[in-house]
């Protein structure tokens, strides 16, 4: 029984489709990743699933009562405005102290709450905004690429963090990404967007899909046979960046 | 007022809003109650263009309600408000806002100058509609000063969470299940009562100044917006009083005096946060 689907759906803006014929469903505690090169139409499918946006053709299909945590690609509070993150937590529901201090403690932002949100770093902005996803109990977490303008190290803790939140709150996880290899290892299943669904599946049948590779060419392929060599071999963190680039190289080549 | 000479306990109270100086006060700071919040939405949501086309739009209401024997305070209402959900229309069908502003802006200030001017006795009178004769405030205009003051007061707080959310984001405010559509329009009706409520204190050119002075002017002092909303109320009413007091001292015209208070209290507050 899925929590939130999409049926055949459609979107046109001036009469350019957008998405065509896209549908999907999302299981409760799985983490699905969307992803599509520049204009596939990734966040145009999340915000059609989230009500934001009107579908043409087809059907967005909820669970009655679902509980929906969003977090935006990014946040522009203009700066004319004083907010610090605490008062932030409380929109546009009001919660209590202990909670809004639960949450900041969950997203690693415990004792950050008496800053101005327009001092936040990037890092930091998108754990206060998931901390705000959160206070809702959400059932099922969208993400409109979470880790853009991360550093790696910063990239890598975030995606940590999501699969915490899974295991602890069971929540159902649907993110879009275009980087690849790290969301890769985090996702149960890939959904692979060019305006329509070009394929989808575990990360290893989505990386190894001619309809995949096409749209993302050899060098890309090459960054997700490393997912896969370290997935599959476990290897340590100590022998890290060199190991990288040699991989990288066989694999492009090969 | 029937009941005046009946309830003796009031008359003291009724003898003083007798002074006009009283009233012009009253009046000034009821208005910053309005304008105090709604400048802060003003400021955030960058809509001070939109408070110079609704505020111009005034003078062609004072036009309208000479025309028709309404209230002038009804016919700019109902002008201001025709003009604010036109202008909300038209952003939301995404035309290039700056110049579509501009042009109703100014056309809206220049129609209705053309249109009073028909009416001798405003033609002799029309700087008090252009800058506001706050001096002149009776007690039937100061109970709608307060009225209507009060009136978005109530809609800003009933709708604050909402309106913060869909300030801060409208996707945010989206995905929450609210309506960003429907705070702007309560944004819209706020805006139209208060350039209504305020033609009189400080006038159809100055009505965007007061949003938006007291409330940049609060910026610096704030750490939430509701303070900021609290402050720029302060601000405003003490520019008001101000203003009044420099009126009557140097002989100049109220409500370009309480502008010139705001103004020197917003230059002090930039010093400050550079000091």
């Amino acid at each position: 029984m899925s929590l939130i689907a999409a049926d055949h759906i459609c979107v046109r803006f001036d009469g350019n489709e957008v998405l065509h014929d896209v549908s999907l469903q999302i299981a409760p505690g799985e983490i699905v990743t969307i992803l599509g090169p520049n204009g596939s139409g990734k966040s145009t499918l999340l915000r059609a699933l989230l009500g934001i946006l009107p579908v043409a053709e087809g059907r967005i299909l909820r669970q009655a009562g679902l509980r929906i945590g969003y977090v935006p690609q990014r946040l522009m509070i203009d700066r004319t405005m004083p907010i610090t993150v605490r008062r932030f937590l409380s929109l546009p529901v009001r919660v209590s102290d202990a909670a809004a201090a639960e949450a900041l403690a969950r997203v690693g932002m415990a004792g950050h709450g008496a800053e101005q949100m327009t001092a936040l770093s990037g890092g930091q902005l998108q754990r206060v905004l998931l901390a705000r996803a959160l206070l809702g109990n959400p059932q099922v977490l969208m993400l409109d690429e979470p880790t853009q303008g991360l550093d790696q190290p910063g990239e890598a803790s975030f995606y940590r963090l999501i699969e915490e939140v899974r295991r602890d709150t069971g929540a159902a996880i649907l993110m879009i990404s275009h980087d690849l290899h790290v969301v890769m290892a985090a996702s149960d299943r890939v959904i692979c967007l060019n305006g329509h669904i070009c394929c989808e599946g575990t990360p290893r049948v989505v990386s190894t899909a001619p309809e995949y590779r096409a749209l993302f060419g050899l060098g890309t392929q090459g960054a997700l046979a490393l997912y896969r060599h370290e997935h599959d071999h476990e290897h340590r963190a100590d022998d890290g960046h060199a190991h990288h680039h040699h991989h990288y190289h066989e694999h492009d080549h090969a | 007022m029937m009941a005046m000479p009946i309830i003796i306990t009031i008359t003291t109270s009724m003898t003083m809003l007798d002074d006009f100086l009283v009233r012009a006060g009253l009046a000034a700071v009821g208005l910053s109650l309005a304008t105090g919040p709604l400048g802060a939405f003003v400021v955030w949501r960058r809509m001070a263009y939109f408070g110079d086309a609704t505020a111009h739009a005034a003078v062609l209401g004072v036009a309208l309600a000479l025309a028709t024997d309404l209230p002038i305070g009804l016919g700019t209402l109902v002008v201001a408000l025709a003009m604010a959900v036109t202008v909300a229309g038209l952003s939301a069908r995404g035309w290039a806002m700056d110049t579509t502003l501009g042009v109703l802006a100014h056309s809206a200030l220049a129609f209705g100058l053309v249109a009073v001017s028909f009416f001798p006795t405003v033609r002799t009178d029309l700087s008090a509609y252009l800058f506001g004769d706050i001096l002149a405030v009776s007690r039937a205009d100061l109970v709608l000063v307060w009225l209507g003051a009060l009136a978005v007061v109530a809609l800003l707080v009933w709708r604050w969470q909402a309106l913060l959310t869909a300030t801060v984001s409208e996707d945010l405010a989206h995905a929450a299940g609210l309506r960003p559509d429907r705070e702007r329009l309560v944004l819209v009706i706020a805006l139209a009562v208060v350039v209504a409520v305020a033609l009189k204190v400080v006038g159809a050119l100055l009505i965007a100044a007061m949003l938006i002075i007291p409330a940049a002017t609060a910026r610096g002092i704030a750490r939430t917006p509701e303070a900021m909303a609290i402050a720029a109320v302060a601000i405003g009413a003490a520019s008001g009083l101000g203003g009044l007091g420099l009126s009557l001292w140097q002989d100049t015209p109220t409500g370009p005096s309480i502008i010139v208070v705001a103004a020197v209290l917003f230059a002090l507050s930039t010093l400050r946060a550079r000091a």
